[in-house]
């Protein structure tokens, strides 16, 4: 099988669909039109891939871990994201949703962002393309992403701090939609991950399928021919896990999305319907959205891209879960062994790896680094004094 | 390219031909020449929330509107978001409103306005039964355009609760006449763009969705979203049939004017709306 294109309404199995307000159905409607047209126009293509090759600097190499592979007794290849323009996967996505909104006329985008790290991309393509950006980030998600924010500011965009319920992801989420909704006739949604109405998930896997691409081709001329045992990813919407998983769907390799125990929409969550989409999702029984708990505030969501519930539910990829504090050891781990200091999010990924290496011993596992760890270093130094 | 089969948000059943409970009760009241008044409650903030039902339908609503607080309100601005984030704070869940609501006779219709995920998740068929228990007779649903009624629509359908559709200026001419034929009670006009909220003036935009509306439908429609002030509410109905008013109404109800101060400001509004 390779990865399904949603059905008309949108959907991936029963997930999926569009629920968002009226105001914002037409919206979604012609997005969904104009990125049709423009992924089958092979200028929109080449325009995207110079951009990715000349700017972000696609493509991303593949690294095999000696040192990390004999202390683990895993042969662990990383898929190198963290080494693209802005410091992550973020950047694939951005430029191509940036290339959309100008074809589709659009001078302004509006952004949610966690991290900082696809607000950054965002201000990062709005100001290459000339356009205005405001990224809407989450009052404790400010705090303890300092740099990201100042990097924004430093890129041009307007970061508005949110200041309602968890003020972190899944509020800057919402306060983005509320602008969307008073600006949708100048304004294109830049929406981060693979979430939110359709045709966004469908949207944003496609623009992020050149990972998973590059890292079947990495891995069969590395292996000569051969796959990997296992693909690996982290999951908080999932943009970067669809992004890989694509390339090796088709395949015996096992898809392991992990996610933050706080915040494990697949592995705690039931199916629910948030910010446009239905999905599993952390809910109390009455279908309030809890609250998400996660060191890593790119992870720090209560939902989850809705064709991860669907590999879920069909069995195609399963979901694991770590502990901060996994995390935490997983972050000095790979810096110790392999001299590359990781975000907090593919840290995730690597505490999986790490915890179950007896499980693990002699396969080969390919994770994506979807992140570097500089904008953690400050967090971390305080955590371990 | 592969589509997957299964595809549940397509069917959108037809609305039934028949006149719901609160459909008949505003066309009665526009055909004596009255403009209708719909006024917009966070169910379960305050202890005194039914008192303001009470008191607001006394005072001249049509018909009520009672919010059933939901986490993430994507379309409501500050004031109804923090009415419902304090709601839910102190314990209010749609089985305590209902339940609640079940005690009031207000003499008018009630309509519940909540987001989708509530209703998902307690399933289509117990929240339509549990809306007709209650004696609620319509639910406007912000998040569920028409694209994703039809399960939620069929079971309302069967219990003879109306599903109150909105309409946006941002809908394309051919995109109104669905909507209008899948709306029952009442065509919700959205008056602006943008999330609910007061404003200074009285967008333009709402006249112009109200026109385009009133062109195509016979059903009421009634404008909300940025409706303010009496003043307002006067203006918009030289083209619609009516209002709804929430975060005018809420915002004096947060500030803790009581039962008292909503009712005032409502007589207030019906009395422009009736000296217009």
């Amino acid at each position: 099988m390779t990865l399904q294109d949603p059905s008309s309404s949108g959907r991936f199995g029963e997930f999926g669909g569009r629920f968002v307000p009226e105001t914002l159905m037409p919206a979604c409607l012609e997005l969904e039109e104009a990125f049709r047209d423009a992924w089958a126009d092979q200028s929109f293509r080449d325009e995207l891939d110079a951009l990715l090759a000349d700017y972000a600097g696609r493509p991303s190499p593949l690294t095999e871990c000696h040192r990390l592979s004999e202390e683990l007794g895993v042969r662990v290849l990383l898929k190198r994201e963290d080494l693209n323009h802005t410091g992550s996967h973020k950047i694939n996505n951005v430029l191509g949703q940036a290339l959309l909104a100008k074809r589709m006329g659009k001078s302004r985008l509006v952004a949610e962002t966690g991290a900082g790290q696809h607000g950054v991309a965002s201000a990062t393509a709005a100001a290459l393309m000339g356009m205005e950006c405001k990224v809407f980030m989450g009052e404790v998600d400010m705090e303890r992403q300092a740099l990201n924010v100042f990097r924004m500011r430093l890129l041009g965009a307007e970061v508005v701090p949110v200041i309602s319920g968890s003020r972190t992801l899944k509020d800057a989420v919402n306060e983005a939609m509320r602008d969307w909704v008073a600006t949708v006739e100048t304004t294109h949604y830049c929406l981060g991950s693979v979430m939110g109405p359709h045709p966004y998930p469908w949207m944003v896997r496609e623009f992020h399928t050149v990972i998973g691409k590059e890292a079947r081709e990495q891995c069969d001329k590395l292996l000569n021919g051969g796959i990997p045992d296992v693909v690996t990813a982290c999951v908080g919407g999932g943009s970067n896990a669809i992004g890989i998983f694509s390339g090796f769907v088709d395949t015996d390799a096992e898809l392991v999305g992990v996610e933050p125990a706080g915040g494990a929409a697949v592995g705690r969550g039931t199916p629910g319907v948030v910010h446009g989409m239905k999905s599993y999702l952390m809910q109390d029984e009455f279908g309030q959205v809890q609250e998400a708990h996660s060191i890593s505030a790119g992870l720090d969501y209560p939902g989850v891209g809705p064709e991860h519930s669907y590999l879920s539910s069909i069995g195609r990829a399963r979901y694991e879960q770590v502990t901060d504090a996994e995390v935490i050891d997983a972050f000095q781990l790979l810096s110790r062994t392999e001299g590359i200091i990781p975000a907090l999010e593919p840290a995730h990924a690597l505490a999986w790896v790490s915890r179950d290496r007896a499980k693990l011993a002699g396969r080969i596992v390919l994770l994506n680094l979807s992140g570097r760890g500089d904008k953690d270093v400050g967090q971390m130094m305080e955590i371990l004094g | 390219m592969s589509v997957s089969p299964h595809d549940e948000g397509l069917d959108i059943p037809v609305a039934p031909t028949e006149i719901g409970t609160l459909e008949r009760s505003l066309r009665s009241s526009r055909e004596k020449g009255r403009k209708l008044l719909v006024p917009y409650i966070t169910g379960g903030f305050g202890d005194d929330w039914l008192e303001i039902v009470r008191a607001v339908a006394d005072a001249g609503a049509d018909a009520i509107e009672i919010g059933i607080p939901f986490s993430d309100p994507v379309m409501d601005g500050p004031i109804i978001q923090e009415a419902s984030e304090l709601a839910l704070s102190g314990g209010a869940t749609p089985v305590t409103i209902l339940d609640q609501l079940r005690t009031v006779d207000a003499g008018v219709p009630l309509a519940v306005m909540t987001y989708y995920n509530l209703v998902f998740r307690m399933g289509h068929e117990r929240f339509a039964a549990a809306l007709a228990q209650a004696g609620v007779s319509a639910a406007i649903l912000p998040d569920l355009p028409l694209e994703e009624v039809g399960p939620w629509a069929v079971a309302a359908d069967a219990h003879d609760v109306e599903t109150v559709l909105l309409a946006a200026p941002t809908a394309p001419d051919e995109r109104l006449p669905k909507v209008v034929a899948r709306t029952r009670g009442f065509v919700y006009a959205v008056g602006l763009l943008g999330v609910t909220g007061e404003r200074g003036s009285l967008a333009s935009s709402s006249l112009v969705i109200a026109g385009r509306l009133k062109a195509i439908t016979d059903k009421p429609v009634l404008v909300g979203v940025g409706i303010s002030n009496a003043q307002q509410a006067v203006e918009i109905s030289a083209v619609a049939d009516g209002v709804v008013i929430g975060s005018a109404l809420m915002r004096r109800v947060v500030e803790g004017e009581g039962p008292a101060g909503a009712a005032a400001f409502i007589s207030e509004v019906r009395s422009a709306l009736d000296a217009s």
